[in-house]
């Protein structure tokens, strides 16, 4: 087996055990890239020379035997709206095509901190705004398990190259379902942690109460080694908690006793897809047999997730993307003298169709007159979808249900419907209006052979145990080719 | 028909802390452009804000000095606009939630009456960047940010003031506390202080409002007075030509000494105000708000009580010396060493403001110290010279101390010069013998019965002693010589 086809635990023992050198793993990757991704556009920027750099000086780290991070030597690919000092930092946008980022972000600076190797930056819709990646200015990352379909969104680039094993660790941002959703599509595991868990400092912002990092990994241990990492206070984000850094990886085999289920009945309604009930179903009864307890609930408001969703966020990516005017980095079309003009013409330039849309509605929805009848009212219903959550989880301990209503869908099938689009969202956005830790593991394969994720929800702070029970199912379920071990 | 003018005053104060109200950036004034930032003020993609608890703390100073309401609970809002000076393309303000209202300022009128100008609000903000016109260079526009992103507070009063010049005294007192405060320098040319206004005018005696014009740009305390009186001037020109006044911003133009309209009302922005999701709730508890009242300093009006009463002050005497804290002070630093109220205020207004204006210094400025001027009061009590002289020794140390940067005491200057009183009495007498031999035609004149003549033999005397004969000797021996005469 390959070195960029196996897991950073893995890598890691070998790495202890000096079997490899950390520039032996990321020149894999560095292979791999060449080898796959003029086809499946993963990546919009590739740091290869400073990441053989790095590798060489952990590896002398390594044999002076001083002490090393976590992550020592270990790949990580980051999708291109988290900032990497020196490096560019596009959001899949035309207007920060030449945007270099004059600092580094919090999780960057923490997974160089750990001795991470920064690979490159993946691939993603154009400032996170998208479901299938077509979204990007750099053209559609695709997907590993057939060319001609999309890989999810919008942090596209960052599953696929997962799945592809053109890195070994990836991280992503989910603001509706944006990590967790192309997870499920390529077949990856995707946590999207507790709004505040990690800092969204360097995150370039979409919709700031929705925007969290998260990790897109080959297995749930994977992804609680990455969440140690980047989790914890930082008081350069207000909105981050608090809150004590801990071992994710310690907990995974706790065991499962007197665990409750909830399965929210609202997810299993019409639109979703057979196969993909069927084995998320099948996911749920792997658990009944180790004796965990399964009740229906209900989540009545969680047909008004996707609306509610979509005021606050454009009403939020409306201002934020204000900055890109023109007048101080990234895009300006040459020639304007005025500056109504220039604002004008780089925005309209420089902003793709889904963009523009976002922006357009988001002022819309602030706009004096109708700021009741919207967005005051959408923060509203918000409040009572997260209602709905917290009675859930007086009754249960967590929830599960289907990350996504369909796998992977073929390029250009949805683009020109905006409406059908949005819809990819429906099961995944609740959480991010609720703030709440969701992880999406994979469940098997429709008859396509397609991958279909399973979303495992949990109240506030409950990454352990959510983590826990993926770690489980993946155990059990075995749906990724390299995944089958021990269970 | 009479009319009256209905004023309430926008003030934007500067506070004084050491670094940006949400980055630590320095706020130091004049240095060079665009030296003072970094990526958060800057508003480059990724960055987020972290409120700068010193500002929150002038600003409640601020607050119970006007006695107003500090909020528990207050909201910091995103302000949308487009504008170069904002690199967001949106200003951190307060909006619906502001962290005071309540309040007033006690202003004195010329008659000797006093008026209460409530508070409507105070709240927190940032301060934008500034652009700079180059004209010569076919119209360039050049960014300086150093000052974006200062702390800064609004202040808006009630429509209470009738008057250009309540505005004026209002505008006065308004300084006067914030530099009590040590949390704005004050300073209206160097922009640390500013004021828009919002004016109208009706019939007097009529209880309803007119339409109002806000006024903006005046940049000096007599610009607000002026621009005040032109508007009003030209409001009530309008109505009694039958005309109707139209809601505007207008801007005061300083040379021409004209307001001219920038935007109608109709045309206004909508600023879309919404929470920024950036920032959580400011939240101020009643310990936090008790620890700042125990570092108040005293106040204006509270100061100018005390002088009054302790030092048996007159009311004008007391309200010119706390005029300033800084001046207030230094008064009282001189009566630890010359501890007579009254004399010592006399030269503190008459001689040391003199100085002052002459010198276009503030009192900071002054090397001269209280302990100089008590030790030069204290050579008039004890007769080593006149009054008169040390006018002249008291100029001659301010000079030399202003522009030698060399403190003279009273006493060397006295010395050097050669300036000590003669209190000898025959010394006196020969020179009393000597005018009245010289001018017998006179004395004969005075004894004729031409009394008048006293005050030139007095003169003749102090001429022949260069000033420096004690006066009162000098009147006490040329009574006696003349009486002498006379019999
Ligand atoms: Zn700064």
């Amino acid at each position: 087996m390959k070195l960029n086809q196996l897991k950073a635990t893995e890598l890691k023992e070998l790495l202890k055990k000096k079997e490899v050198s950390s520039l032996e793993i990321v020149s894999s990757v560095f292979k791999e890239i060449k080898c796959k991704d003029k086809d499946m556009n993963s990546f919009i920027t590739l740091i290869e020379e400073d990441a053989k750099k790095s590798a060489e000086k952990i590896d002398q780290k390594i044999a002076r035997g001083e002490k090393l991070g976590s992550l020592a030597g270990i790949p990580v690919a980051i999708k291109d709206n988290i900032c990497v000092k020196g490096n560019f930092c596009t959001c899949g946008s035309k207007i920060l095509e030449i945007f270099v980022s004059p600092y580094d972000a919090t999780v960057v600076e923490w997974l160089k901190k750990e001795d991470a190797v920064i690979i490159g930056k993946t691939n993603m819709d154009e400032f996170a705004m998208g479901s299938s990646n077509e979204n990007s200015y750099f053209g559609p990352a695709k997907n590993p398990y057939d060319l001609k379909r999309i890989p999810g969104g919008s942090s596209g680039g960052s599953s696929a190259c997962v799945a592809s094993d053109m890195t070994i660790l990836a991280l992503g941002s989910d603001t509706g379902g944006s990590v967790r959703q192309p997870a499920s599509l390529c077949g990856v595991v995707g946590l999207k942690p507790t709004y505040g868990l990690v800092s969204r400092y360097g995150l370039v912002a979409f919709a700031s109460s929705l925007d969290q990092i998260g990790c897109l990994t080959k297995d749930v241990k994977d992804c609680a080694m990455l969440l140690s990492v980047i989790a914890g206070y930082d008081r350069r984000d207000s909105t981050s908690i608090n809150f004590e850094k801990k071992d994710y990886t310690k907990f995974l085999e706790d065991g499962l006793k007197d665990i409750n289920i909830g399965i929210p009945e609202e997810y299993f309604e019409k639109g979703l897809d057979k196969e993909v009930r069927e084995a998320v179903l099948n996911g749920v009864k792997m658990l009944e047999k180790q004796g965990l307890k399964t009740f229906e609930v209900s989540m009545p408001h969680t047909d008004r997730a996707i609306a509610t969703y979509y005021v606050l966020c454009t009403a939020e990516v409306s201002s934020n993307l204000a900055r890109y005017d023109g007048a101080k980095y990234g895009f300006r079309p040459e020639g304007e003298s005025d500056l109504a003009s220039m604002y004008e013409r780089t925005r309209s330039e420089g902003f793709g169709d889904e963009v523009k849309r976002r922006i357009i509605l988001g002022t819309y929805v602030l706009s004096a007159g109708y700021y009741e009848a919207y967005y005051a009212k959408a923060q509203k219903v918000r409040t009572f979808i997260k209602e709905d959550f917290d009675q859930a989880f007086k009754k249960v301990d967590l929830l599960i249900t289907p990350t996504s209503s369909t796998t992977a869908f073929k390029l250009k099938e949805k683009i020109d419907d905006p409406l059908t689009m949005y819809l990819s969202d429906i099961y995944t956005t609740s959480a991010n209006l609720a703030g709440i830790p969701a992880i999406s593991v994979p469940c098997g394969k429709d008859s396509k052979g397609l991958p279909i994720g399973l979303q495992i929800m949990g109240p506030p702070l409950s990454e352990e145990l959510i983590l826990r029970i993926g770690y489980f199912l993946e155990r059990s379920l075995s749906s990724r080719s390299s995944i089958p071990k021990g269970a | 028909m009479e009319y009256e003018a209905i004023i309430g005053l926008e003030v934007h104060a500067q506070l004084l802390t050491e670094s940006k109200i949400f980055c630590g950036c320095s706020t130091k004034y004049g240095s060079p452009p665009n030296s003072q930032t970094c990526p958060v003020c800057l508003g480059m993609p990724g960055v987020l804000p972290v409120l700068n608890k010193k500002a929150v703390e002038y600003t409640i100073k601020m607050v119970l000095a006007v006695e107003g309401r500090v909020k528990e609970k207050s909201v910091f809002a995103r302000k949308n606009y487009f504008y170069p000076d904002l690199p967001k393309g949106y200003q951190i303000s307060q909006y619906d939630q502001p962290l005071a209202c309540g309040g007033f300022i006690e202003i004195d009128l010329p008659d000797g009456r006093k008026k209460k100008i409530k508070i409507t609000r105070i709240h927190l903000e940032e301060d934008a960047g500034k652009s700079m016109h180059i004209e010569n260079e076919d119209t360039k526009t050049l960014m300086d940010m150093n000052r974006c992103g200062i702390p800064l507070i609004e202040i808006v009063s009630q429509p209470d003031l009738s008057s250009p010049e309540e505005a004026y005294l209002y505008l006065g007192k308004l300084k006067q506390i914030l530099m009590y405060l040590r949390i704005c320098a004050g300073n209206m040319e160097e922009g640390n202080l500013r004021c828009d206004a919002n004016v109208s005018v009706r019939p007097k005696g009529e209880k309803g409002f007119g339409t109002s014009t806000e006024v903006k740009n005046m940049n000096s305390f007599k610009g607000v007075e002026k621009a005040l009186e032109y508007e009003i001037q030209k409001q009530i020109r309008i109505l009694e030509s039958g005309g109707k006044i139209e809601h505007e911003t207008l801007l005061w133009d300083e040379k021409k000494e004209k307001v001219f309209s920038m935007r109608a009302k109709e045309e206004s922005h909508d600023y879309r105000y919404f929470p920024e999701p950036d920032l959580v709730r400011l939240v101020i508890n009643q310990g936090w708000i008790e620890k700042i009242r125990k570092t108040m300093p005293e106040l204006p009006d509270q100061r100018e009580n005390r002088f009054i009463k302790e030092y048996n002050l007159p009311e004008y005497d007391a309200g010119v010396l706390t005029s300033s804290k800084d001046l207030a002070d230094w008064y009282e630093e001189g009566l630890k060493y010359y501890p007579n109220p009254k004399i010592l205020s006399n030269w503190v207004m008459g001689e040391v403001l003199r100085e002052l204006k002459e010198r276009r210094v503030e009192i900071r400025d002054l090397r001269m110290k209280p302990k100089d001027l008590a030790e030069l009061l204290k050579l008039i009590d004890d007769k080593t010279i006149s009054g008169k002289i040390a006018k002249d020794v008291f100029k001659e140390m301010a000079e030399t101390g202003l522009l030698m940067h060399t403190q003279k005491k009273a006493e060397e200057i006295v010395k050097k010069k050669g300036l000590v009183q003669v209190t000898d009495k025959a010394q006196i007498e020969i020179v009393v013998g000597k005018v009245l031999s010289e001018n017998q035609g006179s004395v004969k004149e005075y004894l004729a019965g031409k009394k008048k003549l006293f005050g030139f033999f007095v003169g003749e005397v102090m001429k022949k002693a260069k000033g420096k004969a004690n006066p009162k000797m000098v009147n006490e021996i040329l009574k006696e010589k003349l009486k002498i005469g006379d019999a």
